[in-house]
């Protein structure tokens, strides 16, 4: 393999990875708060792309405010999620829960199947970041160093909402005892909330990133990215923003090598994730950044 | 209650449904029938996923993996081999699959033993991990099955999949594993082995503390679960007599998982109350999707619209009933005698 071809590998694993980041990012913040695996989370990341698909095709918006909204939109619909599927099975069983996720998953893809059809959409394209580059012998879309730049300024601003502010602090008492932090007069609801809506505005970043890069847009364009990143969190320890987006890398790195490597194992890169998954969990059954399961006696 | 009497009421319920499906084969439709068919194989399937994740706890997403295993090993048993030459079209079918052959017992048999070996092999690995974790894990088995049998095209004739499997799995068939599934687990449950399972659910620590061999109880329900998982793969193999390896995505085994927990986690008859409400809504929402004519207004039928309605009821029954149509609730003769008791003597009491 010529040197070119590594960098172009490099880049493309690089956007990739990140965008498994981001949308990981909606799931372990979830699963981190509520225990619940939000299986709508990939069809939340989905639904993006039809918001600026309707923005710019339909509205006639410039791509700036089309993307804006859009983001905007995507977090007020995650947050409704919440409020319609999940608040009121906040003390049932967790199954019921998870089931309900199904069923809001099938809902929205349905429900974009039966509005746009299931003809894929062409996502209209932004110039400046599909336009191919040369990088010495390396063909290279501007995009690829975009995706990376931005994803890594997200997590920045939300380590440093974690970390530096009160909601971020609140977010990371519910994570530890939802309980006990309610009687300390935290406003569950509304944390959990804005948990819904960060982790929805990030996958509307990924998704929109993404539709540049795959210009075509579909009701399940969302179900085997999203897939893909739950399985980034996880082998990232789920809960750990950090965790995440390492997860994230690692699985698009390594998707990416192997097809490029092993192109006779290209049949298999779907599975391959599944396989990376296993073996991390046989190893460290929690993840990479995973906290220490304790039996409770 | 004596268990003879009991004995008496179970035979005369299974000479009454052998009755009914009689009946069926020769007064119903076509259509009909089949959706008879596939209660009585997707009952299977939520009957052993029940098994697994109701009864024994463990959250198990392998299902659709399963199924796949026993669905492809009964079609290369009962196709006829000159049918096979023709098909494999890619790559020739490797050889000692292409002379294989069985009846379709046989086949349905090895479809059931081949899925819980693998079923074996899995849970050494997996079932060290515990509540999500396993479910991921088996979620990511299933998927590389599916894989795997889109990569094995000397064997499984890739993504092309098997047409034309002799369509044997007729009522008489699918009623009969149906009738054998919940026989053989009803029992299973009913016997000291079924307390050790509920003891692992309920706290697997305190289970262990007490003695119990917590991973051979969750090794034997897993195995036991995946037979009859693909068993019901053989069956629905042969009944819609296409298969190839898209078919068993996740989605399927969400499918399963939906039959179990609408009806009712941790109850048999929970599973077969859900499983029936949701195969025949899903068959019966097909209406929406053709075009409906109200006088002289035509609706033209929408794709997507049956699994829209689907999905919202599907939304309102778990939002509303949390814990299943039936709950936790398990049907008795005791308990249908009491039921009768109670009916009689309001009715006595209204007349008189």
């Amino acid at each position: 393999m010529t040197f070119d071809m590594i960098v172009q590998h490099f880049f493309n694993a690089l956007m990739l990875g990140s965008l498994y980041g981001l949308i990981a990012i909606g799931y372990t913040m979830v699963y981190g708060i509520l225990r619940l695996i939000n299986f709508a989370h990939g069809d939340i990341f989905m639904i993006s792309t039809y918001f600026v698909f309707i923005a710019i095709a339909g509205m006639r918006l410039p791509w700036i405010p089309a993307v804006a909204l859009s983001i905007a939109a995507t977090a007020l619909f995650g947050v409704m999620v919440d409020r319609i599927a999940y608040q009121p099975l906040r003390n049932a069983p967790r199954i019921s829960a998870l089931i309900s996720a199904i069923g809001v998953s099938f809902f929205i893809e349905n429900l974009c199947l039966v509005i746009f059809t299931g003809v894929p959409k062409p996502m209209p394209r932004f110039e400046p970041l599909v336009r191919v580059m040369s990088l010495g012998g390396a063909r290279i879309l501007p995009l690829a160093v975009f995706v990376p730049a931005i994803s890594f300024i997200l997590v920045g601003a939300l380590l440093w909402m974690l970390y530096r502010t009160k909601p971020g602090l609140a977010m990371r008492a519910i994570s530890r005892d939802i309980e006990t932090t309610r009687l300390m007069g935290v406003k569950v609801d509304r944390i959990i909330a804005l948990t819904f809506a960060i982790g929805s505005a990030l996958a509307a970043a990924a998704g929109i990133m993404w539709a540049l890069r795959y210009p075509q847009i579909h009701p399940f364009m969302g179900v085997f990215p999203g897939l893909k990143a739950f399985i980034a969190a996880v082998l990232g320890g789920i809960g750990s923003v950090q965790g995440a987006m390492i997860g994230g890398l690692l699985l698009g790195f390594m998707e990416i090598m192997l097809v490029a490597l092993f192109p006779s194992l290209s049949g298999y890169r779907d599975a391959f994730a599944f396989i990376l998954l296993i073996l991390i969990l046989f190893y460290r059954p929690t993840g990479l950044m995973g906290e220490k399961l304790e039996d409770k006696i | 209650m004596k268990s003879s009497t009991k004995l008496l009421l179970d035979a005369a319920s299974v000479a009454l449904l052998a009755l009914f499906l009689w009946w069926a084969q020769g007064h119903l439709d076509g259509y009909k029938v089949q959706v008879l068919n596939l209660v009585a194989v997707n009952a299977i399937l939520a009957i052993s996923l029940n098994l697994i994740y109701g009864f024994t706890g463990m959250f198990s997403l392998a299902h659709a993996g399963f199924m796949a295993i026993g669905a492809y090993v009964t079609a290369i048993l009962i196709l006829p081999a000159a049918q096979k030459e023709m098909m494999y079209i890619l790559e020739p079918m490797l050889w000692p699959f292409s002379v294989m052959h069985a009846p379709f017992f046989v086949a349905v048999v090895a479809g059931g033993l081949a899925a819980a070996f693998v079923g074996l092999l899995m849970a050494l690995p997996c079932l060290r991990l515990g509540g999500d974790y396993l479910g991921i894990a088996t979620l990511g088995f299933g998927e590389i099955i599916r894989v795997v049998f889109t990569n094995m095209t000397p064997v499984t004739n890739g993504a092309l999949g098997l047409k034309g499997i002799p369509a044997y799995a007729n009522l008489g068939w699918n009623y009969f594993w149906c009738v054998l599934t919940i026989y053989v687990i009803a029992k299973l449950l009913s016997s000291n082995f079924g307390n050790t399972l509920r003891a692992v659910r309920d706290d697997e620590v305190a289970a262990k503390a007490m003695g119990i061999n917590t991973f051979r109880a969750k090794t034997i329900s897993f195995v036991v679960g995946a037979f009859f998982a693909g068993v019901g793969g053989s069956l629905m193999g042969s009944l819609i007599t296409t298969i190839d390896p898209k078919m068993f995505n996740f989605q399927l085994t969400f499918n399963i998982l939906m039959f179990v927990v609408v009806g009712g986690l941790g109850s048999i008859t929970g599973s077969l109350v859900g499983t029936l409400v949701i195969t025949v809504l899903l068959e019966w929402l097909r209406f929406v999707e053709d075009t409906i004519k109200i006088g002289s207004w035509e609706i033209a039928g929408m794709p997507g619209m049956r699994m829209l309605i689907f999905s919202l009821l599907l939304l309102f029954i778990i939002l509303y009933r949390r814990e299943g149509i039936i709950g936790g609730y398990e049907f008795s003769w005791e308990s249908a005698a009491r039921f009768a008791k109670r009916i009689t003597r309001k009715g006595a009491r209204a007349n008189g």
